[in-house]
């Protein structure tokens, strides 16, 4: 977590500063600072009950922090109430209001701010022409299937150009299919409009394609703040490396040899990550994505860390072919090699053959100690 | 059988229907048309009842013989309706909404003089609000109240019972339909802007409507016919229809009277209601439900 509080600048939108969230003697949210810049897609992401959705809320107001401040633009509206935020929401429901039109629904913001007449149906129209629902302005709720009314939604919130979106994943409902859609959908009306998005979501993927930055939430607060890249190509914590995509953690004695860690496993192997990767601490360990990774016969000669093992598992999966290696110790490696060379699959490596496992210390990441328990 | 069925889809719905059907015909149809049958009779119980059209003049008559009877009726319905209206919704609406782990107990409460008979919490209120009842006498006593001042045998104590006895039925279906409401859209309200005040009138109440609508009409169709409360808690000044059919059929055997009377009334209750659902809006009450 990055504690420190950066100067305000202009150009941020949404603050928290240690913002706490008590349910009862249950903690929600545990002490959250962050700065969302204006005009950023920005995410929330983490396991189910982490605090995401109380994040929210509390910043759309609708959930007032135990302790803590939150500020819009420069202004405290830590105990502003929802209706004088200049912030809205896409909820993960959608909440239409199924007694009012699609017209009605999508006004209704409008309507509330004193806006009237022409300019009510003029931007009422642009904002179904953005989200591509021209033509169903007299339908009710209950006659759109799910991705119209997630639209209708977006379309609700969007139409009061607030100065942040807050989306609690708007995706959720919808399959698979429309829900790429949808995102590459959203991440096109964000760019149009340059509103603030504040996106929460447990889908790892999906945050990854629509982000420009991500925090990665546990247990009430973030582990880690950075972009997808970072976050793929060095998390600093085990969960966030566990959490966003697959990794192989190799954990043991820690030690420092020049200008690199070093990890003994139980095994007697010794691993290395460069120093520049970031902080092992004193108890850290060296980690290491599955297609970094390069399966070579037994006896072959290579450069870097080595580790050797046998194959146990492999799956085919078209782009790639996926394998599951045991080394000495009962540790297990995922291994992941994109079908390049191979036409069929009887080149694949083959349950029980040995093999060895290489890769170049700088491809690796380093996790630091882990924060909570 | 089945077979037949599946030939003739359409008839499905019918055979679902006919016990339904039956019992409609046999006890409200027949009876119905031996009631119009009995106001188109001429004549007494002793030379006996001889039928025929032109006895329909019994209509016009009896309306202007009892026009007052039937306007007080009206009268003290609608007032009923609202004043249990304006009492219902706070309540329903505490109880949907701020009750916590009371709803159940505050529910058990409304319906709770359900279990006693309707006759005997009537006559119960007539001793509490008898002149020199528990309520009145002891204000009397101390001298808050004129010694004259009375409560009974007013149009307030009909008007009261009135609304007393079918209370519940207007807190129950407004209850209901704003348990259903989803809290959610009440925060999408604010959300978008609305107040407190205003996403209760925009979004609470619209979708409130069906029960307002079920609550009312389940009050004021029993209240149009009421005579217990009026016997009563009433007097002479506030007969209404009701006391009026029963005592020209049990008391004075004017059958034709008395039949020509209840038809006039259920016409006029089912104009009431019809007026009623236009003025709301079915559509409304569609979406409301949906
Ligand atoms: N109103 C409430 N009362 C009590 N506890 C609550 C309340 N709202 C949330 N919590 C608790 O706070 C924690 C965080 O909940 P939150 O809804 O923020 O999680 P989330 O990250 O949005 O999870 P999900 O992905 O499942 O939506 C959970 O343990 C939850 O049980
Ligand atoms: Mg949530």
């Amino acid at each position: 977590m990055s504690a420190e509080v950066k100067p305000r600048v202009a150009d941020v939108d949404v603050r928290l500063v240690n913002v706490t969230k008590m349910f009862g003697d249950q903690t929600a949210v545990d002490g959250i600072t962050l700065d969302v810049s204006d005009g950023e897609f920005f995410t929330l992401l983490g396991p189910s009950g982490c605090g995401k959705t109380t994040t929210l809320r509390m910043i759309g107001g609708f959930e007032q922090p135990t302790s803590g401040l939150i500020e819009l633009k420069g202004e405290d509206v830590t105990f502003l109430p929802a209706h004088e935020r200049d912030v809205n929401t896409v909820f993960q429901s959608y909440a239409l209001f199924p007694h009012l039109t699609i017209f009605e629904n999508v006004a209704f913001g409008l309507r509330r701010s004193g806006i009237k007449g022409d300019e009510v149906t003029r931007r009422v129209g642009e904002a179904l022409e953005l989200v591509q629902l021209i033509g169903y302005e007299k339908r009710k709720p209950a006659q759109l299937s799910g991705g119209q009314a997630q639209r209708v939604a977006l379309a609700r919130a969007l139409v009061n150009r607030p100065a942040v979106l807050l989306l609690d994943e708007p995706l959720g409902a919808l399959d698979l299919k429309l829900r790429k859609q949808m995102g590459i959908e959203l991440k096109r009306i964000q760019r149009e409009v340059g509103i603030t998005f504040i996106y929460v979501t447990h889908d790892q993927e999906e945050a990854m394609t629509m982000s420009d930055r991500i925090a990665v939430m546990n247990k009430g607060h973030y582990e880690q703040l950075a972009g997808p890249e970072t976050l793929y190509e060095r998390p600093t914590t085990r969960f966030v490396a566990s959490f966003v995509g697959a990794s192989n953690l190799l954990e043991g004695k820690i030690g420092s040899d020049g200008e690199s860690w070093t990890v003994t496993l139980p095994s007697g192997d010794v691993v290395r990550a460069p120093k520049n990767l970031g902080d092992i601490g004193t108890g850290g360990a060296i980690g290491v994505r599955p297609e970094k990774l390069t399966l070579l016969e037994p006896g072959q000669e290579s450069k870097g860390n080595r580790l050797d093992g046998t194959v146990v598992d492999t799956s085919y999966l078209g782009v790639l072919t996926q394998y599951t290696v045991e080394g000495a110790g009962g540790l297990r490696l995922l291994v992941s090699e994109q079908n390049v060379d191979r036409t069929t699959r009887s080149d694949t490596w083959r349950p029980g053959e040995r093999v060895a496992l290489t890769w170049k210390p700088e491809h690796g990441f380093v996790v630091g100690d882990s924060k909570s328990a | 059988m089945i077979a037949f069925l599946r030939r003739r889809p359409g008839l499905l719905p019918l055979l679902l229907l006919a016990p339904a059907i039956a019992w409609l015909v046999a006890f409200y149809v027949y009876p119905a048309i031996q009631m119009l049958q009995a106001s188109l009779w001429s004549g007494t119980l002793e030379t006996g009842f001889a039928f025929s059209w032109a006895n329909a003049a019994t209509y016009p008559e009896a309306l202007g013989r009892y026009s007052d009877q039937f306007l007080r009726s009206i009268l003290y319905a609608a007032v009923s309706t609202v004043v249990c209206l304006a009492l219902a919704f706070p309540l329903a609406y505490t109880i949907a909404y701020r009750a916590g782990r009371f709803r159940t107990l505050l529910l058990f409460i409304v319906i709770a003089p359900f279990f006693t008979s309707f006759l005997l919490r009537v006559l119960a209120w007539k001793t509490v609000l008898g002149d020199d009842g528990f309520l009145l006498g002891p204000l009397k006593s101390i001298g808050l109240l004129p010694e004259e001042f009375r409560i009974l045998a007013t149009p307030i104590a009909v008007i009261f019972g009135i609304s007393y006895n079918f209370f519940p039925f207007m807190v129950l279906p407004i209850y209901v339909s704003l348990e259903k409401i989803d809290r959610r859209l009440v925060e999408a309200a604010k959300d978008l802007y609305a107040g407190p005040a205003r996403a209760f009138q925009r979004i609470t109440l619209p979708l409130a409507l069906p029960g307002v609508f079920a609550g009312s009409l389940l009050v004021f169709i029993p209240a149009m016919g009421d005579f217990v409360n009026a016997e009563l808690l009433g007097s002479v000044q506030t007969r209404l229809i009701g006391n009026v059919i029963q005592s020209r059929f049990l008391v004075n055997n004017d059958y034709p009277t008395a039949a020509a009377l209840s038809f006039m009334l259920m016409a006029g209750i089912l104009a009431a209601v019809f007026i009623y659902a236009r003025v709301l809006g079915t559509d409304e009450l569609e979406t409301g439900i949906g």
